[in-house]
Parts: structure tokens; sequence; C-alpha cells
């Protein structure tokens, strides 16, 4: 299915959040993880499914000021 | 190192019910390379080190977050909304940040004008309102600007960051007397955020009895960032003594140091 991930398209097998952590190779205990504007709790990871045109947004901290 | 500042009594900076070692924060950006960064945080002495929310680079995932060079546990980790223009972005950053696990300390930054970075002080209080309702402890970039500084005291700020100069110009403190006024009127800890260039800077603005300052560029754009952070340390702790300890008065005229009586015919 057809994403918006951290504003790219990306195909992806679907599942859930988790599932495209892991498709991503993304560790989720070092991102947070935002779906269609709300983010959702690492634990609730496994539990929001996503559908096809969701924008996800996966975020971590960087050197800043 | 022996310091004066040992016979000096002073009282830990605490912000938000936490208490900090050190008066000097510093940022994570800009660094040549990241074990220049680690080294020059350890040099600087500074416990509060800020850190930015930003997308994960999908294209090289495995390169790691800033985290993965900072030990949590040894340094407190103060977000920044850095590069928010609204009130409601600045408010999406920070909860971001929290999710992250750390801590619910943020330091808000909403940015009005893009040549200057100055912030824009009604989106600003709009954000902290809404942040400190949701309890968020607000660290509050500002100008140095009385009337803003005690608004953000009275939407619930745990400390007001006025600046120095502008977010990485190196031009010093440009208005000590509102950063002077600013700390006499506020009860809150005042930390002045941005624009220190040089470890001089850096003492004056102590000195002004500021609780503590905040700075990134000029550590990490210095020739030897490890060294200049050395240097940063020492002015930081040189400036809150010479603060405590309580300047001599300025006088228009020389006063001799020596005895004017016993000189020879």
């Amino acid at each position: 299915m057809d994403v918006v991930i951290n504003g790219e398209h990306k195909q992806i097998s679907g599942g859930t959040l988790l599932d495209v952590l892991q498709e991503l190779e993304l560790d989720p205990r070092a991102v947070v993880v935002e779906h269609n504007r709300k983010i959702v709790r690492r634990p609730a990871l496994n539990e929001v499914r996503v559908a096809s045109g969701d924008a996800i947004e996966v975020v971590h901290f960087v050197g800043g000021g | 190192m022996t310091t004066a500042v040992e016979t000096l009594r002073d009282e830990p900076l605490t912000i938000g019910g936490r208490t900090f070692q050190s008066r000097l924060m510093v940022g994570t950006g800009k660094y040549p390379d990241m074990e220049t960064m680690t080294r020059a945080i350890e040099a600087s002495g500074a416990d509060v080190v800020t850190v930015a929310v930003r997308r994960v680079n999908l294209d090289r995932s495995k390169e790691s977050s800033v985290l993965h060079y900072l030990d949590p546990k040894r340094i407190f980790l103060l977000a920044n909304t850095a590069g928010c223009y609204t009130a409601e972005d600045a408010i999406r950053y920070a909860r971001l940040a929290r999710e992250a696990g750390f801590n619910d300390f943020v330091k808000l930054e909403v940015i009005g004008d893009e040549e200057t970075l100055l912030p824009d002080v009604q989106g600003l209080l709009e954000a902290a309102k809404v942040l400190v309702k949701e309890g968020f402890k607000v660290l509050a970039y500002t100008n140095e600007d009385l009337v803003t500084a005690l608004r953000l005291e009275d939407a619930g700020c745990a400390a007001v960051m006025p600046l120095a100069s502008p977010i990485g110009s190196g031009l010093g403190l440009l208005n000590p007397f509102s950063v002077r006024t600013i700390k006499r009127r506020l009860r809150v800890p005042v930390i002045v955020d941005a624009g220190v260039g040089t470890a001089s800077d850096a003492c004056v603005t102590m000195e002004q009895g500021v609780d503590g300052i905040l700075m990134n560029t000029a550590i990490a754009a210095a020739q030897d960032p490890v060294a200049m952070a050395h240097a940063m340390r020492l002015a930081t702790i040189a400036g809150r003594a010479a603060f405590l300890a309580g300047r001599m008065p300025r006088r228009e005229v020389a006063m001799p140091s020596s005895p004017t009586k016993g000189m020879l015919d």
C-alpha cells in the first residue's frame, strides 16, 4: 500500500505501525511516531494499523542548540 | 582546579524542581564530528544538553541519533523546538520530544523572523500557556524584553531565557541593562540563551547575576571546540563568582592604589 512517511511516498506491506518500523529497519525504542498527526505511544505501536494514504512521521533527536 | 568560588556560598541552580550542578548549558549542533562534540560537552562540565527533534533519514536509517553519543543517565536532555515558526508547530515538536521519554522539560522557541531568528513573542506566549497546561516545564527562549519575560513567568514557565544577541551571531551580550532588569524582576531562573561568542562574553553575562547561560555555536564553531568548552566552563564560574563577590563601584576619575603619603621630597 502507498503511505507518506516523513513526507515521502512509500510502498509498504501494511500491518501495524510496528510492522512499518520493522520494514524500514527502525528501532522503535529510538524513535517517536506520529500517525495522521497523532502521536502513537510506543506500547500502542503494535495496535495501530496503517491504511493506504496515511501520513506517518518518524522522528528522533539530532544535534541542536 | 581550585577557584575562589569554593569560598563563596552559592545556591545550586534549580529549574522546575530539578537541581543542576553546572550553570553552563550547551547545545549539540554544528560540531565537526560526534567525538569532538562528546569531548566538548565533557570539557564544558555542563549537565544540561540541548537536542532538536527532526525526521529520521529513511535512506540512512542506520545513521544513529545524537543519543548514540550522549548518556541520558549522566546528562539531562533538554529538547528544543528550534525551527518552529508557529505556536502550533512548537507545541507539536514539544509533544514529540516528551514522547521520547526522558523528561517533560522543553526549551521553547517560536521564531518570528528568518534573518535574525528573533522570537515571535505572541506565538511564544500562546505555546507556553498550552504546554504549561499540559504539564511541561517550559524554558522559554525570548527577547531581552522585560514585559515579555514577566508574561512568560505569569504563564507558568519554569525559566525564562533572554538572548544575549541573535542565535549563532557571536555578538555577545548586547543589552546587559535589560538582562539585569529581567533578572531583578523575575522569580523564576533566568538563563541567557544565544549570542555568546567567546569566554569574556560568558563571563560578562554571568556577572549580570543571571542564573545560567546556554550556548552552542560559540563552542561548536570555535577553532578548537574542546578547548573553548573548557574556557567557557571557567568563564561561567568566574562570572558567577565575580557577581557573588560584588564588583567595586565604577568611578569617572582615578584613585591611587598606593599611599599618597610618605612620598620623598
